[in-house]
């Protein structure tokens, strides 16, 4: 793609096409440069997949951490929640001086924000196993280890997917803001076309980001229904 | 020393400092606020009727989902940049999580408690205004609490959207040096921390005293 000098009416495609300098969207444009387009979208899920994946490796430990000793909690959880409310594009430029520009930045930023909810959850939904369920298992003669990895954790599943539910829309969103820091993601598109008067760039990156994530969003649903059949057949079938 | 040069830069420029800090929170205030009168009284029928739930809670899914940055782009397509242009994505941000909250709070008073009521000979509004809600306030509350938190965190963006009198005046302009942006970053924390502390109180204020043994949590 050979970027004009002169900025031109309409970016990057020439005044010979049909679209027009005011339209809201052009079809033929987007065609054009779906290419583009396609390219930054698959940067987005893996920039990020691997925020999610990274935070998931750390705070599922954390919470089983936490879940043993409660004292562990409290600092966990301040600690995540302060990083959880620091705006994300003050989190980048602030880390810049520290990872330099480019991924490693990008996601210690982003997977900072996956840790308070899916610490959370994971915590609430292993407390919420009754003692009991607990018991029997142990009297079944089950060791500790096995409880955990058969009874206590399937049992916060229900819990911990659903922080990872938010956690995926939400990191999706953060990652559009990526692109201020290194060219990564739709964000790209975002920052590029965005003092510019045509404008269906901006509208093919901002519908592109939402479709995404809606697409994430179906998609741990039905990983939640697959992983945790039971909580069907308990309502019913519904 | 950087900490210093953002200590500095704050105490030199108070005008403009209190400045944005005054329109990061007004912005706030108005898309929450503007959030809460749609929201609460959509809950509040949905959780009173139970109709159209799940219309309202995979809707309210959907809003969730969208990225802020997404809804600012399309929006300065659409309506062009400015005040409208971000308050209408902090309030995309906000309502979501305050209608799910009044939607199950109001719905899941106990229906004992309700029918208790309708003996009484209350009537429906009486029920809703006098039972439900009241019940449903910590639950309100919580979702009006996380919702500001993630509006006040989020509200720079304004920045991007084209109207520059926020903690984005500065957040947002990656030119700028490291001190300024590290000074505005963490006025931003401190701003939502005490905002939430803020919401705090006035959750205790307006919970009914019957209310204040049940433990909030939000959803």
């Amino acid at each position: 793609m050979n970027l004009p000098a002169q900025g031109p009416v309409i970016p990057d495609f020439g005044n010979t096409s049909g679209c027009k300098a005011n339209e809201t969207f052009c079809w033929d444009w987007f065609a054009d440069h779906w290419d583009r387009f396609a390219a930054e979208l698959v940067q987005h899920v893996w920039v990020s997949a691997i925020a999610i994946v990274i935070g998931l490796a750390i705070a599922l430990p954390a919470a089983l951490l936490a879940y043993r000793l409660p004292r562990f909690e409290t600092p966990a959880v301040v600690f995540s929640t302060i990083l959880y409310t620091v705006p994300v594009l003050g989190f980048f430029l602030l880390m810049i001086p520290v990872t330099g520009i480019g991924l490693l930045t990008i996601e210690i930023a982003l997977v900072g924000y996956t840790l308070l909810l899916l610490f959370r959850n994971t915590v609430t939904g292993l407390r919420s196993v009754p003692p009991e369920v607990r018991a029997a298992a142990l009297g079944m003669g089950l060791t500790p280890g096995q409880i955990l990895v058969r009874i206590t954790f399937p049992l916060a599943l229900p819990a911990v997917m659903a922080g990872l539910r938010v956690v995926t829309v939400t990191t999706i969103s953060l990652a559009t803001l990526a692109a201020y820091i290194a060219p990564y993601g739709l964000g790209q598109s975002i920052l590029f076309y965005i003092g510019n008067t045509f404008i269906s760039g901006l509208i093919s990156a901002g519908v592109l980001a939402i479709l995404l994530a809606l697409v994430a969003d179906a998609l741990i649903v039905g990983l939640t229904k697959l992983v945790t059949p039971w909580a069907r057949a308990r309502r019913g079938g519904a | 020393m950087i900490v210093v040069d953002a200590w500095r830069f704050l105490a030199d420029n108070p005008g403009r400092v209190l400045g944005d800090v005054a329109g990061q929170l007004l912005l706030s205030v108005v898309s929450v606020a503007i959030a809460i009168a749609i929201a609460v009284p959509l809950g509040a029928a949905i959780g009173h009727t139970r109709r159209f739930a799940l219309l309202a809670v995979n809707g309210a899914n959907v809003l969730r989902a969208l990225p802020t940055l997404a809804i600012i782009a399309i929006g300065i397509g659409l309506y062009g940049v400015g005040f409208v242009n971000i308050m209408v994505a902090l309030v995309i941000l906000a309502l979501p999580l305050i209608l799910t909250n009044t939607y199950v709070g109001v719905a899941e008073v106990e229906p004992g408690t309700v029918e208790a009521a309708r003996g009484m000979g209350m009537t429906g509004w009486q029920i809703l205004t006098q039972v439900e809600l009241p019940h449903a306030i910590p639950l309100i509350m919580a979702g009006i609490r996380t919702g500001t938190v993630f509006v006040i965190a989020t509200a720079y963006l304004a920045g991007t959207a084209g109207y520059p009198h926020t903690l984005g005046s500065v957040i947002t302009n990656p030119t700028l040096p490291v001190s300024q942006l590290l000074a505005y970053t963490v006025l931003a924390v401190v701003l939502a921390f005490a905002v939430d502390g803020l919401l705090l109180i006035v959750q205790r204020a307006v919970t009914p005293a019957g209310m204040k043994i049940v433990p909030s949590t939000a959803a």
